[in-house]
């Protein structure tokens, strides 16, 4: 009768913990026992990269209330920003140290990325909010697909083409436009086996970021302006505030997936982050549940491994999740789905003590 | 004569948006949705259009008239299917994220059948060049056909929605769903009507956009799609004159941009002419300010 200390959100929070923990767990005894193919293996760390996005988006998109299209646009900039890091200290700093700055350093310019454009964005609604964010996530493209970057002993030189750079002897490039950044993942050699349980660990730290800020009295500010914008506002909440901090956070933990995309490639492409990468994100939250952590989990999991393991599957990949999307949007809002699942339920429950009566 | 000339390229694209972003405004004004499948029905319309002459042998007339029915019974059938169940759902999202699985659906459907890599698109405007100044200056017969397509496809439809029954009934929807349903308006095919034009227009859109631009893919439509929702936003959303204005606005900011700034960013300028409108002017320089009441 202990638990009965243990309030039902806590609770609800420890066993998305517990699960994320279960499923390494799982994984790691698999892979102990050679029982994890090679081609799973590789999986493993592009699913956290994905968790920690969909989570990220769910902040945005269930607890906010605001639909962002530009989601792989933060990835984008995270990923970029820390493999900058990581290529310029490759010799200053030991590889622990450094991936730790990395991370910092994506989700500290994903989250000011986050800011510059959330001010502008916050304060529009809806649709346009929408599109704005995906216009948004387009420029970020753009722009560092002509972003050259280059280091020497002057420090860091920029430019928007290979000649530009002017870089000294010795100097190197580091983000070569289109061309993007090549060998961020083999400044990590001596850790790369530690990726999965980095990416377990990052997963963990974003489940307990969001959790503690949806159920902090900024949270519920944020989902109150999510429910009625104009009550909010006249309860006294700055609406723009709280969604900023949302978007920002948001933009923040996207950041810190793009970082971990970024550390395990060889090649890093912005062609990668484009608008279909914003989509499956979407997908992967909405067919979890918006609003609803555990489920992007979980939804994120099964959409992700399961067309990997099934390799004929994949041609009608990405047809089942547009099928898959419309329909978990008509069965989870359409008010006739709504109706008839509150009356199956309604008789459900009428017949169960019935039952237990007969 | 190199401005001329791109000036000229601008109209042409920027008639092209024009024409798709009817409608987006039009489905926008009305069902107060952002339709996202519209750009990916010019692309299934292309592919009519295409298919019917290649494989079908069927001539250029009867082909775009087979496109146009077919994108209007499919534009008909989306709604019908995937966004009306959600008119009165309790959240907004719901309908937009609907919509961008349709979009998602019609080009994976694409994908499936026709392939991923490009197919050039046959000649079906067939109409000579005009030449002018000494040969200083080509206009070619599919810029000339595009964009009287384009001022005919105005006239008809601000016609249409100002002296028709069903036009006014468009309007009145519009403004508002529930008196109009009141005074005997039938939403549901108002509605419905206003989607087979838009789709309509959209194959007629696919026509012209693969005409000009020779390339067809299962993502063709999807990029000037979202431009074109651009345009309908800069010229006021809702607004006949302002799609058309702001259709022209943006395809010769985008030929400028390339033309003399950088191939590379014009994509971003376009966007970032949006995100000006939007925070300067939200309702777009044609769109009625309409204050919200609690």
């Amino acid at each position: 009768m202990k638990k009965k200390n243990i309030s039902k959100t806590s609770r609800n929070n420890l066993l998305n913990y517990l699960l994320v923990l279960v499923i390494f767990a799982v994984v790691q005894t698999l892979s102990s026992t050679g029982n994890l193919s090679n081609l799973l293996t590789g999986l493993l760390v592009p699913l956290c990269v994905y968790i920690i996005a969909a989570i990220s988006l769910n902040l945005v998109v269930g607890f906010s209330g605001e639909l962002s299209l530009g989601h792989a646009g933060f990835m984008c900039v995270g990923a970029f920003s820390s493999a900058l890091f990581s290529n310029a200290m490759a010799d200053l700093l030991p590889s622990v140290p450094r991936l730790i700055g990395a991370i910092l350093v994506g989700a500290l310019t994903a989250a000011v990325f986050g800011v510059i454009i959330g001010i502008p964005v916050l304060r529009l609604k809806g649709d346009y909010l929408a599109i704005v964010t995906l216009a948004f996530g387009e420029i970020i493209k753009n722009l560092i697909n002509i972003l050259y970057v280059g280091v020497d002993e002057n420090g860091l030189h920029v430019a928007t083409s290979s000649a530009d750079l002017k870089l000294g002897e010795g100097g190197k490039q580091i983000i070569k436009g289109a061309l993007g950044v090549s060998g961020t993942s083999a400044l990590y050699k001596d850790i790369k086996n530690y990726f999965f349980l980095i990416g377990v660990i990052l997963i963990l730290i974003t489940l307990f970021i969001v959790q503690n800020l949806v159920n902090s009295r900024s949270g519920r500010a944020i989902m109150s302006t999510r429910d009625n914008r104009i009550a909010a506002e006249s309860v006294g909440i700055n609406v723009t505030k709280y969604k900023l901090l949302a978007f920002t956070i948001s933009a923040a933990l996207a950041g810190v997936a793009g970082v971990l995309y970024a550390h395990n490639l060889a090649m890093l492409k912005v062609s990668t982050f484009d608008y279909n990468m914003s989509i499956l994100i979407l997908v992967y939250v909405v067919l979890g549940g918006i609003g609803s952590l555990r489920g992007s989990v979980i939804a994120t999991i099964i959409l992700y491994a399961l067309p990997e393991l099934l390799r004929g599957f994949s041609t009608y990949r990405m047809l089942i999740y547009a099928i898959v999307l419309i329909a978990m949007m008509l069965f989870n809002w359409a008010p006739a789905a709504r109706n008839w699942r509150s009356r199956v339920l309604e008789k459900l429950k009428n017949r169960a003590p019935g039952k237990e009566a007969a | 004569m190199s401005f001329i000339s791109y000036l000229k390229d601008g109209i042409n694209l920027g008639s092209i948006y024009a024409i798709i972003a009817l409608g987006y405004t039009m489905v926008y004004g009305i069902a107060k949705m952002l339709n996202f499948a519209h750009g990916d029905v010019i692309m299934v319309g292309a592919f009519v259009i295409l298919t019917a002459i290649t494989k079908a042998g069927l001539s250029p007339v009867l082909a775009i008239v087979l496109a146009v029915v077919l994108c209007t019974v499919m534009g008909i059938t989306i709604e019908m299917v995937a966004y009306r169940p959600l008119r009165n759902a309790s959240s907004n999202l719901a309908v937009l994220i609907t919509a961008i699985g349709v979009s998602y659906l019609l080009q994976n459907v694409a994908l499936l059948l026709f392939g991923a890599d490009a197919k050039s698109f046959v000649t079906v405007i067939d109409v000579p060049s005009l030449v002018l100044f000494d040969g200083q200056l080509t206009i070619k017969g599919v810029t000339i056909v595009t964009v009287l397509a384009c001022i005919v496809i105005m006239i008809a439809l601000t016609l249409f929605v100002n002296k028709t029954k069903p036009g006014r009934a468009m309007q009145a929807v519009s403004e508002d769903r529930e008196a109009a349903q009141l005074m005997g308006v039938n939403v549901n095919s108002t509605i419905s009507l206003t989607f087979a034009i838009g789709s309509g227009l959209a194959a007629i859109a696919g026509l012209l956009l693969c005409s000009a631009y020779p390339s067809l893919t299962p993502y063709t439509g999807s990029m000037p799609g979202i431009k074109a929702f651009v345009a309908a936003v800069f010229g006021g959303i809702g607004s006949i004159p302002g799609a058309m204005v702001g259709g022209l606005l943006l395809g010769i900011i985008e030929i400028f941009a390339k033309a003399y700034i950088s191939s590379q960013v014009a994509d971003a300028i376009v966007f970032a002419v949006l995100i000006i409108v939007l925070l300067v002017k939200p309702t777009g320089l044609f769109g009625k300010n309409v204050q919200e009441k609690v």
